[in-house]
């Protein structure tokens, strides 16, 4: 998997390229940990995700509950597959899609 | 039928899903159950990862099956760890709000979403899981 971000002020940018699972997720929950302190927002750019496990989708519900404090969390870009995922799971009603 | 002998270790991930992957793609499997079959392969290999050898190393062994005719793809994981069956872990709540919802808990609630059958039997000291997805 591939993570590009992006800060800009309060505002971070996460695009995430390639699989999201047991085997990459802690990356992504290592950049959050470490760019979110003087964040309020954040977006994460899915276009290029191909790929998510229950792994993945722990790491995203920490990241709302995290944000749910700080200010707002926005996911965009996400292929069909991957939104049947956030459905079956319920996190459509709790993630904010756009 | 197809059968691989791995260790059960989150290291092997990747072994366990390329070997799923070349599987359906000679039998051509749609693109679609191919991903549902991989999110359910690995929520189950790393369930075995993590709790069926609490005191060391072990492996699993995971046997495919698809027709001649296609239509379906079963997958079956044996492994000689502590009985488990995940099949009994209550489904979690997915109309809590998200500052109510525990973190985790989903991998085996997605598999049995998804799945046509799921069943679970402990027999000659081994754990049995198979799964069952038409198409």
């Amino acid at each position: 998997m591939t993570i590009n971000k992006k800060k800009d002020g309060g505002s971070l940018v996460i695009a995430l390229e390639g699989r999201l699972d047991t085997t990459t997720s802690p990356e992504l929950e290592k950049v959050i940990k470490e760019e979110t302190e003087d964040v309020n927002d954040i977006r994460f750019d899915m276009e290029g995700l191909e790929y998510i496990s229950s792994a993945g989708l722990r790491v995203l519900l920490a990241a709302q509950k995290l944000m749910n404090k700080k200010g707002g969390m926005v996911i965009t870009g996400c292929n069909d597959d991957i939104l049947e995922i956030f459905d079956m799971t319920g996190f459509t009603d709790i993630l904010t899609i756009e | 039928m197809y059968e691989l002998n791995v260790a059960a270790a989150v290291e092997k991930l990747n072994d366990v899903i390329a070997f799923l992957e070349e599987i359906m793609e000679k039998h051509d499997v749609p693109m679609k159950v191919c991903l549902q079959m991989q999110v359910a392969v690995e929520e189950i290999f790393v369930n075995i990862a993590h709790y069926s050898y609490p005191s060391g190393a072990g492996s699993v062994r995971i046997e495919a099956d698809i027709p001649e005719d296609g239509g379906s793809i079963t997958i079956r994981f044996i492994d000689q760890g502590v009985p488990y069956d995940p099949l009994q872990k209550k489904d979690p709540d997915i109309t809590l709000s998200a500052d109510d919802r525990p973190i985790g808990g989903l991998g085996i609630f997605m598999v049995k979403k998804s799945m046509n059958d799921v069943t679970y039997e402990y027999k000659d000291n081994s754990n049995i899981l198979t799964i069952r997805k038409c198409f």
